[in-house]
């Protein structure tokens, strides 16, 4: 099964060399890495994407926690959480119906064009796993020249309400790609 | 006031790097005088380029530290671990950059799976040469992570008094460990004002566990009702000083305790209660028992492939209670149906403590287990440990015996790895914690002669003999040097059998007797070696000789080497075979 993690880390020089060395000694998996800084800047927040069994992933968190310099290691994804992806994809996108294909998926998907030459679009976009992954789908039969993806990042909920703006956000998304795939 | 006094010692060194004021202390005195706060006055080391500042200044402190001038760095670090497991205190070592480092390296492994607390300061290349491939440099912090609690590279000598006390917090807390502190060369040049940081905050929250009373009163009930159970104590029980309780909680409930290799004296060995080591060359008794047993109490061990062998066949009729310190052993190996993540001592205690309240289950517990005990007696009468005499040869099993004869069981015994570290094990029943230091999980080879220098120096009242193979012996001998320019009384037992005999054990059990370059016959002539040395030097070949050569060897004041001429072909039982149930285990020669 799939969990991500979220795992608090001083910002220190080769502290997230630790986190990715026990992950390869001990032979976890890791899908995704993403590092970034808190809000309080003496520690990093580390989101890994990793696969496991129930007990895999409990060893993960708990070697984790033996690091001197980790402060808190969360498996996100036993709560109720956001998680997003970005992805910069540069696309074939010749004048004509192919530059439209583009702009109306780009629309579609409420991805932004950030960069344009006469035979290539550079495209940003972000969400959840599904709605990146059936994205970049579409544009494939267009032509993917190169793309780069973030890794995860993710944050629990701040609320279980119904109702909140984050729900309505994902449930849109959602609705995205169950139209879109039953396009496909 | 410190600082005043390192002020009227210090004198201006070679400018490098950083040009402060000379009346304040450079970066050696800072971390000399953080070890000696530390409690520090014993240290293990090798000079060069990158630690001269440090040196220089180890001169300076020499009535406060006496550093020993080793032969190897893989020796500094072995005693250091010697001395952190006799005395249970924190072990130093320090070497120089490069080599010095990556030398260090085998010890701080071997630190690392044995649990065992020691500070190594590893000399750096100058900050702004680090990254270009200098002379000796080598990236200590990257290839020594995977094998250390903790390591820092000190890039700011302000930084370096702080670092020292983290370290020593670190190394012996929680689950001990070895803990890496690389200097550059110009950070021990750089001066700064030494405060003795009485109150360091660190950064980091204390990981010590404390028993969840809930999960103590159910451990308690189970344990008291339980028919057919076993205490596996391994290593948890020596760090943590938990003999005391570990035995009056055994002898309150009259159930049988086997140690593991690394828990050996943790629980005395001759207690009617022990049924002696368990797993791949353990004895029947306790195999048997475990894997007959309905609750295994698994107090500070890590369920290691040597113990357990098959995982789907360990113990498969026992529920499991797992106590250990650090919360990622628990659930590693084996998933315990009750788990205790605490300090072995405390947790056992707390399980005394909480028993009190079960007086009526507890006698009749025991009146329970009556049936148990009479099954593991006739274990034990069935399958004794034992061996074949032999009137010309001289068998390894009966060299360990004598010894203890002699040493009326008192002594601290180090080993190697291999035959005769299974046979001390076996042979020489142990009584108490930290008199047996041996390499556990790492398995090194050359572990025994450094690791008793750094043992006898911890306990200097003390017999302390080494016991090794001739193999292992000549990866360290060099440390005799080390003993005998420190007239540090160690004795040594090599066991010469002209092979790597469990390697030849092994191919002769499961390769068809394929002796694939094992023959180590040609090998220098030890008593003359010694002697070179400036040891003394002992050889028994016959039987008859063993024990008058024995005693003559272990009443030599200074360092001893007493080589015996074993049986060649002689194989260690019992033996559960890799990978293999404990069902399985061949208990002798066929």
């Amino acid at each position: 099964m799939r969990h991500t993690l979220s795992i608090i880390v001083a910002d220190q020089p080769g502290e997230l060399s630790r986190i990715v060395g026990l992950f390869s000694a001990r032979g976890f998996n890791i899908e995704t890495l993403s590092v970034g800084s808190t809000l309080d800047p003496r520690w990093s927040r580390v989101t890994v994407v990793t696969s496991g069994d129930d007990r895999t992933v409990e060893q993960i968190v708990k070697q984790c926690e033996r690091l001197a310099r980790v402060r808190e290691v969360r498996d996100v994804t036993s709560q109720p959480h956001v998680e997003r992806e970005m992805a910069l994809i540069d696309v074939s996108a010749t004048p004509g119906a192919a530059r439209q294909e583009v702009l109306s998926l780009v629309s579609v998907f409420r991805a932004k064009v950030v960069d344009i030459s006469h035979t290539r679009m550079l495209i940003e976009a972000s969400g959840n796993r599904e709605k990146v992954d059936a994205f970049i789908e579409m544009l494939r039969p267009l032509g993917i020249n190169d793309i780069t993806r973030s890794g995860y990042i993710a944050i629990n909920r701040v609320s279980h309400e119904e109702g909140s703006q984050e729900s309505e956000v994902e449930s849109q998304n959602e609705s995205y790609a169950a139209v879109l795939h039953s396009d496909s | 006031m410190i600082a005043e006094q390192l002020i009227t010692k210090t004198k201006p060194v070679p400018p490098f790097g950083v040009g402060a004021d000379e009346t304040l202390p450079r970066g050696a005195e800072v971390l000399l005088q953080a070890l000696v706060n530390e409690g520090v006055d014993t240290i293990f080391g090798y000079p060069g380029g990158a630690v001269l500042h440090i040196y220089d200044e180890l001169w300076r402190y020499r009535e406060q530290v006496t550093h020993y001038l080793v032969r190897h760095e893989q020796g500094a670090v072995h005693m250091a671990e010697g001395y952190a497991r006799a005395s249970g205190r924190v072990g130093v070592a320090l070497v120089t950059s490069g080599p010095g480092a990556t030398n260090a390296v085998t010890g701080i492994a071997n630190a690392y799976m044995d649990s065992t607390p020691i500070v190594v300061i590893t000399g750096q290349v100058p900050l702004p040469l680090i990254g270009t491939d200098a002379f000796q440099e080598v990236d200590t912090v990257g290839i020594t992570r995977p094998c250390v609690k903790h390591n820092y590279l000190v890039r700011d000598v302000r930084d370096l008094a702080g670092v020292v006390r983290e370290a020593f917090f670190l190394a012996r807390t929680g689950r001990p460990g070895p803990v890496v502190i690389d200097i550059p060369k110009d950070v021990s040049a750089a001066r700064c004002a030494y405060s003795r940081l009485d109150h360091v905050a660190f950064p980091f929250r204390e990981k010590k566990g404390r028993p969840d009373p809930t999960s103590i009163a159910r451990a308690a009930a189970e344990i008291v009702k339980s028919e057919r159970p076993v205490f596996y104590v391994g290593g948890g029980i020596v760090n943590s000083g938990a003999s005391v309780q570990l035995l009056a909680l055994a002898e309150r409930l009259q159930i049988p305790v086997t140690p593991t290799l690394m828990g050996l004296g943790g629980f005395p060995s001759a207690h009617p209660l022990c049924m002696g080591m368990l797993g791949m060359h353990g004895t029947y008794a306790a195999n048997m028992a475990v894997a007959e047993s309905d609750l295994l109490v698994a107090v500070g061990v890590r369920f290691d492939d040597r113990v357990t062998g098959k995982l789907a066949t360990f113990a498969p009729r026992a529920r499991v209670i797992h106590i250990d310190i650090d919360p990622a052993n628990i659930g590693k190996n084996v998933a315990p149906t009750l788990s205790i993540a605490a300090d072995a001592g405390e947790a056992l205690a707390a399980l005394s403590k909480e028993i009190e309240s079960h007086k009526a289950s507890t006698k009749t517990g025991i009146a329970k287990r009556a049936g148990w005990w009479e099954r593991i007696r006739g274990w034990q009468h069935e399958q004794p440990l034992r061996y074949s005499g032999s009137s010309d040869k001289i068998k390894p099993q009966s060299v360990i015996r004598e010894l203890h004869r002699l040493t009326k069981g008192r002594a601290v015994i180090t080993t190697d790895v291999g035959q005769h570290q299974m046979w001390a094990a076996q042979f020489y029943p142990f009584d108490g914690a930290r008199q047996w230091i041996t390499s556990g999980g790492l398995g090194t080879m050359g572990f025994g002669l450094p690791s008793a220098v750094g043992a006898k120096l911890a306990r200097p009242d003390e017999l302390v003999v080494a016991v090794v193979g001739d193999g292992g012996f000549q990866m360290t001998n060099q440390e005799l040097a080390t003993a005998v320019q420190y007239g540090i009384g160690v004795k040594v037992i090599v066991m010469n059998n002209g092979y790597l005999g469990m390697v030849r054990q092994w191919q002769e059990m499961f390769y068809e007797r394929t002796y694939s370059e094992v023959d180590i016959s040609v090998a220098p002539d030890f008593v003359k070696l010694a002697e070179a040395y400036g040891a003394a030097a002992f050889r028994a070949t016959t039987p008859a000789e063993l024990a008058d050569t024995l005693a003559a060897g272990l009443a030599h004041p200074g360092v001893a080497v007493i080589e015996v001429l074993v049986s060649k072909e002689e194989n260690v039982f019992p033996i559960v075979p890799a990978g293999a149930n404990s069902r399985d285990m061949i208990v002798q020669e066929p």
